[in-house]
């Protein structure tokens, strides 16, 4: 053990100046936020509340320390320095002098830098599975609501086929490592991701079918976009090289996938079957617009309030199943630095240190926290327009 | 009414059918049989020996078969010693039948469980009671506090209640399980010594001091979600024209609140609660792992990390059948309270 540790203030100064590059980066945004906030419409609006600030201050905060990792971070997060087994927070490293800011864990890795690292892992892939659920459950949840009859049984039988499993056990049935040796997460990642391209070539093609010279465009952007992805996610076959994910995390991104996409469904199922009773609907009908535009022009514009907050708080719902992911083991590496594989390894050593679990536990806590203020500000606002 | 609910009874059994299916397939993947091969022999079986034992107990005959025999609509047949040439029983722990026979979940024979080395209804069913004990004093603590804070704070849209409620709320939407069962025991148990860290004392008598955490650690997450539900709506219902009609017409506030506000924004909080329960699933999940109290959750986890093929099938027609029966109740419930959307 370590003898030389540093007081509780030199902790707290050291902390703040650990993360500079992140408070430079928030002032370069959120002053002219705050200063042109008339002319930035909804955004410009959330600056408004204190509830509005403090949310995009903490999704800004934690967008930052993922893109300035490299630099806020003072150690590897896999690195281990054998004295500092165990060591509480604000031990000096011998020899370095360096300081465990908030101590080791019982691997003697830097509990501050592996928080900071799993911030990386974890905003990748929370937004990027809520923003593929949101495809899927829109896709589909809007021509149920929609059209009702058998589509809408047929769709609402899968959707609560899928509800009907509690998260945990389709958990450990889609992401265990063996499951990597099976075609089924290829399978399942092929039919999600088509739907962002199929959603975007309809929302371009029933607005734009009569003027070529927008539509072409608009669609020869998307396929060839969506298409390269495409590649690059399912077959691990981008030509460009830019595009690709390891396997168990495309296990993991399809899993969380899977698990939210019925909940979208049944939020925009349900506001579709409130909305299409509407008079603007009745007047699209009238003038004899199609079904998929007046579902997607007429129907998701005024079903924007309500969603918007629920990607936000979708976003946070993501983040804490992906916890629950590493809470429980699955998918993530053992020795990976994100917040619910380092919240599992502290939480069974808590009668003995408490200091390895609070960092991640807080850290998760704090940006659901500020995706879910966010998401009540953009309500607010989104009902005063 | 009576065909609706009938019919999404049939519903229910077409539901579980398909889901049991799907479990079955999953957990018959060639990964994981080799997985249950494994723990069921010691580590280092051979290829060649892992093979025999799932060909001996019968894990290689067709998926229909063995997905009909679970079920108890194919006999299941016994397996024939080399040594003897006399039937025997496919595990000695569990009564297996010696002669061919129907034994499925349809004849209420659940199985065997290969982790815990005894028929699935002996493990799961005290696990089930254990569950329900606990998940009963979630919702007694959950409901009420989470109602009572929605409509407080929705009933004056921008107060200073509302406003310190909803951070309130949004607080605890913020904290899952695995966060705020980490908080609450580093406060009440490693510093202030209150409440004990482990709930597995728990099964031999519920106490204050050794069941309160798990309750309050799973009641958290829900209230903050029940209560922002609760908000909004009664949010949107104060707004509406018949509130300012009522108010007009010179009703006090207390009762356009308690007679015209109350019942129309209890609606979707209503079917929230009852969409609660999968959540609430995996948050036991969660909770009894974290504090070892040996009930539902805990009893899947053990069947899934080890691929205890009988044990999870049944533990996954359990949780199907509460997901749904609730699911049922939410929509039976939605359309006897909205007037607005009738039952075809």
């Amino acid at each position: 053990m370590p003898t030389e540790r540093i007081g509780a203030i030199a902790i707290i100064w050291g902390l703040l100046v650990q993360f500079w590059p992140v408070w430079l980066a928030l002032a370069i945004i959120l002053v002219p936020s705050m200063v042109y906030r008339r002319r930035l419409g909804l955004y410009g609006q959330l600056f408004d509340t204190g509830v509005g600030i403090a949310g995009v201050a903490i999704c800004l905060f934690w967008l930052f320390t993922a893109i300035f990792s490299q630099v806020v971070a003072p150690f590897d997060p896999l690195g281990q320095i054998v004295a500092m087994k165990d060591a509480l927070p604000g031990s000096v490293v011998p020899d370095s002098g360096g300081v465990y800011l908030l101590g080791g864990d019982k691997l003697a890795r830097d509990v501050f830098s592996r928080m900071v690292y799993g911030s990386r892992i974890v905003l990748i892939i929370a937004p990027a599975a809520t923003l593929f659920a949101l495809m899927v459950g829109t896709t589909l949840g809007l021509p149920a609501g929609y059209y009702g009859g058998r589509i809408d049984t047929i769709l609402s039988f899968l959707a609560n086929l899928v509800l009907a499993f509690p998260v945990i056990l389709l958990f450990y049935l889609l992401v265990t490592p063996g499951i990597m040796d099976t075609p089924l997460p290829y399978a399942l990642a092929g039919v999600f991701f088509i739907f962002p391209v199929i959603f975007f070539s309809v929302l371009f093609w029933t607005r734009f079918k009569n003027r070529p010279e927008r539509l072409y465009p608009l669609l020869a952007v998307t396929i060839l976009l969506g298409g390269w992805v495409y590649v690059g996610l399912v077959f691990d076959k981008d030509p460009l090289g830019i595009v690709s994910i390891r396997p168990n995390e495309l296990n993991i991104f399809v899993a969380v996938v899977f698990a939210s996409a019925p909940g979208v469904f049944r939020i925009v199922r349900g506001l579709a079957m409130d909305i299409k009773t509407r008079d603007y609907v009745a007047a699209a009908q009238t003038r004899g617009e199609g079904p998929w535009y007046i579902m997607l022009w007429e129907i998701l514009p005024n079903a924007r309030g309500p969603l918007i907050v629920d990607t936000c708080l979708r976003i946070g719902y993501t983040t804490i199943l992906l916890g629950t992911l590493g809470y429980f083991g699955l998918g993530l590496a053992p020795e990976s630095p994100d917040w619910g594989t380092a919240i599992k390894e502290a939480s069974r050593l808590l009668r003995a240190t408490i200091h390895p679990a609070l960092p991640p536990v807080f850290a998760l806590m704090s940006f659901v926290l500020g995706l879910n203020l966010l998401a009540d500000a953009l309500r607010e606002q989104s009902l005063k327009d | 009414m009576l065909t609706f609910i009938l019919r999404r009874l049939g519903g229910m059994v077409l539901t579980m059918v398909c889901l049991t299916l799907v479990v079955f397939f999953m957990v018959n993947l060639e990964p994981n049989l080799t997985k249950l091969a494994l723990s069921q022999m010691d580590m280092r079986a051979s290829r060649a020996d892992q093979e025999q034992w799932l060909e001996r107990n019968g894990y290689r005959q067709p998926f229909l078969v063995r997905y009909g025999q679970w079920m108890g609509v194919v006999k299941k047949q016994p397996i024939i010693s080399r040594a003897t040439g006399q039937p025997t029983a496919r595990f000695s722990f569990c009564n297996d039948p010696v002669e061919p026979a129907y034994s499925g979940v349809l004849q209420g024979d659940f199985g065997c469980s290969t982790k815990f080395r005894t028929p699935v209804a002996t493990k799961l069913f005290p696990a089930l009671g254990a569950t329900g004990i606990l998940m009963m004093w979630v919702l007694i603590v959950m409901v009420p506090v989470s109602l009572l804070i929605g409509i407080l704070a929705g009933m004056r849209e921008g107060s200073r209640t509302d406003r310190s409620l909803s951070v309130v709320s949004i607080a605890s939407t913020a904290t899952p399980e695995y966060v705020s069962g980490v908080i609450f025991t580093v406060v009440f148990a490693s510093w202030l010594g209150w409440l004990n860290g482990s709930a597995a004392s728990a099964a031999r008598g519920i106490t204050f001091y050794n069941f309160t955490l798990p309750v309050i650690t799973l009641a958290i997450y829900g209230i903050g979600y029940i209560a922002r539900m609760t908000r909004a709506s009664m949010v949107e219902v104060m707004m509406q024209q018949y509130i300012r009609t009522a108010r007009l017409k010179g009703l006090s506030f207390r009762a356009v609140v308690v007679k015209h506000a109350l019942r129309n924004a209890l609606i979707a909080p209503f079917t929230v609660i009852m969409l609660q329960f999968p959540w609430l699933l995996t948050g036991v999940v969660v909770v009894e792992t974290m504090f070892r109290y040996q009930g539902f959750g805990y009893t899947l986890v053990e069947a899934a990390s080890n691929n205890d093929i009988d044990l999870l099938l049944g533990c996954s027609l359990v949780s199907v059948f509460v997901v749904l029966i609730t699911q049922l109740i939410s929509d039976v419930g939605y359309a006897y309270l909205n007037p607005r959307i009738r039952v075809q």
